[in-house]
């Protein structure tokens, strides 16, 4: 068996067919869009469910890997089935009892045999694609588990439950696909060898976990939100997810009797509603980047912004303040200005100082330099960035560039600004965020 | 499963203490020993005397070779072990973080391998 093969592979293989046009049909590129489509969709929940019975990562993906195959020859003829998730779910369940039998003879195979088949006729009964929900939980604790390295959490987080293939990690990482998948090789090798559980944390433990979920939801978030290396800028089903997760933690942390509401996982909820709120404003109709003092604010999802604030209302009620309560605040402030005149910049100054206090980070630095020179100016923002240059902690930092470019601009030194822009668009891959800078530079020019 | 929590500390450390310490130490020990016990997870334990007792052998092209000391000079020397039988590595580094030289070094939780 091949460890390092993600369960993504042939649909890979299969888009890349459909662009050399090798015998596809529009129909059966049409076939393969729906189930790429229903992979995003439902893989995580499927995987979840197969990985918490069969115990078993790889043997996991193989069976869903094989679902699919069956379901791109069985579903052209047969049509779509009511419930695409659970008849994948079921599929791949008699895939690995299928592969289990083969290997009957470990004790321990016997064992997960037993397991997986009171599942599936389970599974049967209960056509409900909700019987996945709470594995989805257990397997979120498991991939997040402190034993890991956080590299590993993030990486087997967005490929187990974000379903997103070993490159697109690596990319979403800056490291080669090679390392990536060696990474997720010893990280599912280790929660197998070491005996890490697929559990929702005892009361006791639940604290300490929940922060390092929340990292790696957050992770999860910007990875759709800024997505480095995509075609679209913002791959909104993983801030879905994100989103989803985060509310799922949120109401298992509400259920468990013993807990009271935790103040961080709903400022984290309510950060991810408001700035996913701009989602529509954040692109062009011609897909580039609109700055948020450009945006058109009647696109922002108002339904999201009143819950992003009810929500964050919910957490600060508790005071119990920390570094997402903060950067959900920051965001409400934008939210809650009716133009980019009306934003109080210099309370955003404020949260940037206090963020600080939590994470000194050269980022954090930037943002309340900019919201500095946006209140005063921009050359106390240019003044505040010097330091900031000069550390070389942000040389690599395409964002420092652009924002240095911003203020430069808006300081009337043209020269400089066109300079500082190339020097960005040197260290940005993202087309979209390439045509943005380019379009800047062009107006300066 | 089955994990070996093994214990580390500095010895030179170990080896300054008071009579009053030894005897502390042991009884956090025997607390430590009875808490296991109770939740059923006490395979075996021991305590090792200090690196110094240590004696290194290797055998090459059939010839052994003995050396004084452990194999190789560390900050931190292993002092001692437990066998702990638990249902996952959850309660494993639960029970280690309660055993006492956790709190002045540090204990690896290493799981076992159960070959059948």
């Amino acid at each position: 068996m091949n460890l390092t093969r993600p369960c993504l592979n042939f649909l890979l293989l299969l888009r890349g067919q459909g662009d050399n046009g090798v015998g596809m049909s529009t129909t059966s590129t049409h076939i393969t869009e729906i189930v790429e489509q229903i992979y995003r969709q439902e893989a995580g929940r499927v995987l979840a469910g197969l990985i918490s019975h069969l115990r078993d990562f790889d043997l996991a993906e193989d069976v869903l890997q094989e679902a699919f195959i069956m379901a791109l020859k069985s579903w052209p003829k047969e049509g779509l089935p009511n419930n695409p998730g659970a008849w994948l779910a079921v599929t791949a369940r008699r895939k690995a009892i299928d592969r289990l039998r083969r290997n009957s003879t470990l004790a321990k195979k016997t064992e997960q045999l037993q397991n997986i088949t009171e599942h599936v006729q389970e599974a049967e009964e209960v056509d409900d694609a909700e019987v996945y929900t709470d594995e989805r939980l257990k397997l979120i604790f498991t991939c997040c588990h402190p034993a890991l390295a956080l590299d590993a959490r993030v990486a087997l987080t967005l490929r187990t439950l974000g379903g997103l293939t070993t490159t697109e990690i690596a990319s979403a990482f800056l490291t080669t696909e090679v390392t990536m998948a060696q990474r997720l090789v010893r990280a599912k090798k280790k929660i197998k060898d070491a005996g890490i559980p697929y559990q929702v944390p005892p009361a006791h433990l639940i604290a300490e976990r929940v922060s390092g979920v929340l990292a790696v939801i957050y992770l999860i978030f910007n990875e759709g939100y800024n997505s480095r290396s995509g075609e679209a800028l913002i791959r909104h089903e993983l801030c879905t997810e994100a989103i989803r997760l985060a509310r799922a933690l949120n109401q298992l942390i509400t259920q468990e009797s013993s807990l009271s509401p935790d103040s961080e996982a709903l400022g984290l909820l309510a950060l991810m509603l408001l700035n996913d709120s701009r989602r529509k404003a954040r692109l062009s109709p011609e897909g580039e980047l609109v700055l948020l003092e450009e945006q058109d604010r009647t696109l922002w999802d108002k339904k999201e912004i009143q819950e992003g604030l009810a929500i964050l209302d919910k957490a600060m009620a508790l005071k119990n303040p920390g570094p997402y309560q903060l950067q959900a605040a920051i965001a409400a402030l934008h939210a809650q200005a009716a133009t980019p005149e009306d934003t109080d910049w210099l309370q955003i100054a404020v949260l940037y100082s206090e963020l600080l206090q939590y994470h000194p980070s050269p980022v954090i630095e930037l943002n309340r330099a900019v919201a500095i020179a946006m209140a005063d100016g921009p050359f106390r923002g240019l003044a505040l960035l010097k330091p900031l240059e000069a550390s070389g902690l942000l040389v690599d930092y395409y964002l420092f560039y652009a924002a240095k470019a911003d203020l430069l601009r808006r300081a009337d030194n043209f020269e400089e600004a066109a300079a500082y822009y190339k020097k960005a668009l040197a260290l940005t891959q993202n087309p979209v965020e390439h045509s943005f800078l380019q379009r800047r530079l062009a107006e300066l020019e | 499963m089955k994990y070996m929590a093994l214990i580390y500390g500095n010895e030179a450390l170990g080896s300054q203490a008071t009579p009053e310490q030894m005897g502390a130490m042991l009884a956090a020990y025997n607390v430590f020993g009875e808490e296991a016990t109770k939740r059923g997870a006490l395979v075996h334990g021991e305590a090792l005397n200090p690196t110094t007792a240590a004696t290194t052998v290797r055998v090459r092209e059939g010839k052994t070779l003995i050396t004084d000391g452990p194999f190789a000079e560390t900050k931190e020397q292993l002092g001692g072990f437990y066998v702990l039988d638990c249902p996952s590595l959850d309660e494993a580094l639960e029970l280690a973080a309660k055993i006492p030289g956790a709190h002045t070094g540090s204990v690896e939780v290493r799981p076992i391998i159960e070959f059948n």
